[in-house]
């Protein structure tokens, strides 16, 4: 009887399950009133969504990033956004695919290298002269097909309970001396690392960098998936410095307090070490929404979003009136190397010199 | 009698005639075929979309193939894949012969909670296996406060692959052998009981033999899976072959060298469903007699039990329980900083319908291809059959790349919505439907459905009146594999979803990527909980229907 029992108790409560998950199929009738703003759509209405205006962007950024600026994009202007989330390569590799084909009208990009990607391919269209004025050279492709949109700036993260600020050597050269053996933590798959990388070959040359990265290996260092896993490792004490992007660590700290054994140094002496790396974004060719991609990027570039992103993502903010976060310093003061980012789109050569070293598989 | 491996197309019966298969009738064979090489056309498309890219790149895209350490990662991957087969099989078998066959306490529940640890994302299995075992992880933090443990042995490369793997895939050996031992027919293991034999004797040279082609299926999932995995392995900072595919595609956005990895793997692939193909044997595997199958007499434990409780428990302590607690830690610790929790809903009800769309489907196109295959055996079912596997081995970005390339040129009305998507998963799971069906369908003797044909069935209704409850336990077993696997699935949902398309999934991925750990917990609890309903309905349903 039990055993009955329990069978319909967990037919019912699937049944309601399906029900309530086909319930919204039909789609226009029931707008839940208690559904969150992201409380996704069930499909099949998509293609018609597509035709009837708005915008679509591709993003490789994920939405904890960029999700709640999207949103306000949409009740500020009464457009329907689309938006396509996955990682940066993931997403560039799908417009790829689809060539002009594309219904996205913008890409959206983690990193410079994926927007060099399309824009190698000319699937970009020139952005507008007011756009690009917008933010500074170093930050936007040469031919104008992308523009930065926020910035990371590359640091080295430090354990707070085995090292002071002042042990810590002035440029990346410093690590490779032998007292930093077993003590480093890098993460060699890493989009942001390999555009260290090229740009060390860009400032450097091919055999000072593969100097460089052959000093460090002799140092063993542990090799970490991403910089999450980095900042977590160092936090955690399994190595005490790590190459990473500087925003990361403030996530740790905001989810687990200031005790969190861990801090960020920018490195005084600049070199590649010290680069900034730009998310930012492209309209495609055959963008549909033209004009309304270029109110979308503006609007990224406005003092609103850019202080979302300084305030929220602990990002450098592009526009020039929004100050950066807490005590970061000033995206001036940093000792960043002149180095164009639409030259950091040569990623092949990296990946083989780092295969050729022996840091790739 | 079970071990005859004799490959020959045709059966045997006991007295040595020929059993030929009964002559196809148009109608059925078309109800048999159409689904079968659609299913495998579908399949067939990322292989195409790879020959393509690779023919397009030139002999360039070869030059990555041909590297020296392309061997040493091809023997990683391969010893990779060989360990984890071999664990998860020392871990199913004896799980699901205490859950099927014994008396052992509260077996229903720890069927639906040793086969749970399917659904946890590899990778996230792996941030949760190194936040609590690493080095420097929790239950080092705990040992330190008590006894003064200052580091871990690390588990980071081989081992830490092996054991991450090894927990999230035994349930696919565990789902096949259990559903197999369901259909066993008790009479072979009672006479050899009768003729002297020990219970371990029985066990070995009557039940084993039997088990080989769950056990075969089974472990060419896992291994499969292995093979493709990307998110343990690379946590685990362990070079596999997956690896350098993923280096190609995600760093230098090349496709054509990637492409041509990728062919490597299928390679790989092949060298596998050949090994398989000799394990299974085409031995006869369907109860001899004619007549109804019994229940196989309930093993007694006795003081047995314990023992085979610390075991069951020991298994879900690691595999779910660990898990499970520092998501549950990750979420409270979130919550006491104050984070704000969004509604799951939405995500929640997109994976629960997906993934019983996804399972039903490919169920469906499943059961024709086994169908025929061990019905009415011949190159061409046997063809259909293998190519099924194909899709399984490539790493999902590839098959969700291919659907991509086809998708927007030839089927632009369900490019990006949840149709393509569908068939993503088919292309994707069908070998888990398939293989569990074929292993419950060589249970049936063939006999018991001429019979019905002879006395004036239709062959549908043959189909849905006796072969179709005869096959429940491989039915059941197909529906829940997908179902689970589905739940999970990243790459094909984040490419060819529609927009705003969010499942608990893409979620947690959208949350870990980013460090936001607290996020991620909820959505990856939840994905544990509702994978675990439907697990339970159909655990109790079949023994309610017994």
């Amino acid at each position: 009887m039990s055993r009955a029992k329990i069978s319909l108790l967990l037919t019912a409560l699937l049944m309601a399950l399906v029900v309530v998950a086909c319930g919204n199929e039909s789609g226009e009738a029931t707008p839940e009133p208690s559904a969150s703003p992201e409380a996704s759509e069930m499909p099949g209405q998509s293609d018609t969504d597509l035709e009837s205006g708005g915008l679509v962007i591709y993003s490789g950024r994920s939405e904890s990033l960029v999700g709640p600026i999207i949103e306000r994009f949409e009740e500020e202007t009464g457009i329907d956004v689309k938006v396509r989330y996955g990682g940066t390569a993931e997403m560039a590799a799908t417009i790829l695919e689809e060539g002009d084909r594309s219904p996205a009208d913008i890409f959206y990009a983690q990193d410079p290298s994926g927007l060099g990607a399309v824009a190698v391919q000319g699937l970009f269209e020139e952005l507008p002269a007011d756009i690009l004025e917008r933010v500074d050279p170093r930050f936007r492709a040469d031919d104008g097909s992308w523009v930065g949109i926020t910035g990371r700036a590359r640091v080295v993260v430090y354990n707070t309970d085995r090292l002071s600020p002042e042990d810590l050597p002035s440029d990346l050269w410093g690590f490779t001396d032998p007292q930093w053996k077993g003590r480093i933590g890098w993460a060699p798959t890493n989009g942001s690392f390999q555009a260290m990388v090229t740009a060390m070959r860009a400032i450097w040359g091919e055999e000072r960098t593969r100097e460089w990265l052959e000093g460090i290996l002799a140092n063993e260092p542990t090799v970490y998936e991403n910089n999450t896993s980095i900042v977590a490792g160092v936090g955690a004490g399994e190595v005490d410095v790590g190459f990473v992007n500087h925003y990361y660590l403030y996530r740790f700290l905001a989810e687990q307090g200031e005790s969190f054994p861990a801090r960020n140094s920018f490195l005084p002496g600049g070199g590649p070490g010290s680069i900034v790396l730009v998310s930012g974004v492209g309209i495609l060719k055959n963008a549909e929404h033209r004009d309304t991609a270029e109110q979308f990027v503006r609007f990224l570039l406005s003092e609103e979003a850019q202080t979302y992103f300084a305030e929220k993502t602990f990002e450098y903010p592009m526009n020039p009136a929004v100050k950066p976060y807490g005590d970061l310093p000033p995206l001036d003061s940093l000792n960043v190397p002149n180095v164009d980012l639409s030259n950091l789109t040569d990623l092949q050569g990296t990946i083989e010199l780092l295969r050729e070293v022996g840091a790739l598989p | 009698m079970a071990h005859s491996s004799n490959p020959r197309l045709q059966r045997r019966t006991r007295g040595g005639r020929v059993h030929r298969p009964p002559p196809l009738r148009v109608s059925t064979a078309l109800m048999l075929w159409v689904p079968s090489l659609t299913a495998s056309l579908l399949v067939l498309l990322p292989l195409t979309y790879l020959a393509l890219r690779v023919f397009s790149g030139g002999f360039a895209a070869w030059r990555l193939v041909f590297r020296p350490s392309t061997l040493e990662v091809i023997w990683n991957s391969g010893l990779l894949a060989a360990a984890v087969t071999v664990c998860s099989a020392l871990i199913a078998l004896p799980l699901a012969w205490l859950t099927v066959r014994t008396d052992l306490p509260g077996r229903r529940t720890w069927t639906v909670l040793v086969s749970l640890p399917l659904v946890i994302p590899s990778y996230v299995g792996a941030y949760l296996f190194i936040a609590a075992l690493g080095p420097r992880g929790m239950v080092q933090q705990w040992l330190e406060s008590t006894i003064g443990i200052t580091r871990l042995p690390t588990i980071y490369g081989f081992p830490g692959a092996l054991i991450v793997l090894t927990l999230m895939t035994y349930p696919y050996m565990y789902l096949s052998i259990r559903a197999a031992l369901q259909g066993l027919d008790p009479s072979l293991e009672e006479a050899a009981r009768s003729l002297g034999h020990t219970g371990w004797a029985t066990f070995r040279r009557v039940t084993l033999p039997q088990l080989q082609p769950a056990l075969a299926a089974g472990g060419l999932l896992v291994a499969l899976y292995t093979l493709r995995d990307f998110g343990a392995v690379s946590l685990m900072r362990y070079n596999t072959f997956t690896r350098v595919i993923y280096v190609q595609y995600k760093s230098s956005f090349d496709r054509t060298s990637a492409a041509a990895l990728a062919l490597v793997l299928v390679v790989l692939t092949l060298v596998l469903l050949v090994i398989e193909a000799r394990i299974r044997g085409r031995a006869r595997y369907h109860r001899a007699a004619v007549g109804a199958a019994r229940r196989a007499k309930v093993v007694r434990l006795g003081r047995w039990r314990w023992p085979a409780l610390a075991f069951c428990a020991s298994i879900v302590l690691l595999a779910l329980v660990l898990p499970a607690a520092v998501l549950l830690y990750w979420l409270v610790r979130g919550w006491l900083a104050g984070e704000e929790f969004v509604s799951l809903w939405g995500p929640l009800r997109n994976s629960l319908s997906v993934s019983a769309i996804a399972a039903l489907v490919t169920t469906a196109f499943a059961l024709p291809i086994a169908f025929v295959e061990v019905r009415w055996p011949s190159h061409l079912s046997r063809f259909v059959e293998r190519a099924t596997y194909i899709g399984y081995a490539l790493p999902g970005i590839v098959i969700a790349l291919a659907l991509v390339f086809f998708g927007v040129r030839f089927a632009r009305p369900i490019y990006q919505t949840i149709w393509l998507l569908i068939l993503a998963y088919v292309v994707l799971f069908l070998p888990q439907a398939v293989g569990a069906i074929r292993s419950s369908l060589l249970q049936v003797n063939p006999a018991v459905e001429e019979a019905a044909r002879s006395l004036g069935r239709k062959p549908w209704e043959v189909l849905v009146y006796i072969t179709l409850p005869l096959v429940r336990p491989g039915l059941v077993a197909a529906f829940g594999l997908v179902f689970l696997t589905t739940m999970k699935e990243l790459p094909a949902t984040l490419i060819l979803g529609p927009f705003d398309f969010k499942t608990l999934a893409t979620v947690v991925w959208g949350a870990v990527s980013e460090a936001f750990f607290a996020r991620a917990a909820a959505p990856a609890l939840l994905i544990i909980l509702a994978s675990s309903l439907p697990m339970a309905f159909f655990v109790v349903r079949e023994e309610t229907h017994e």
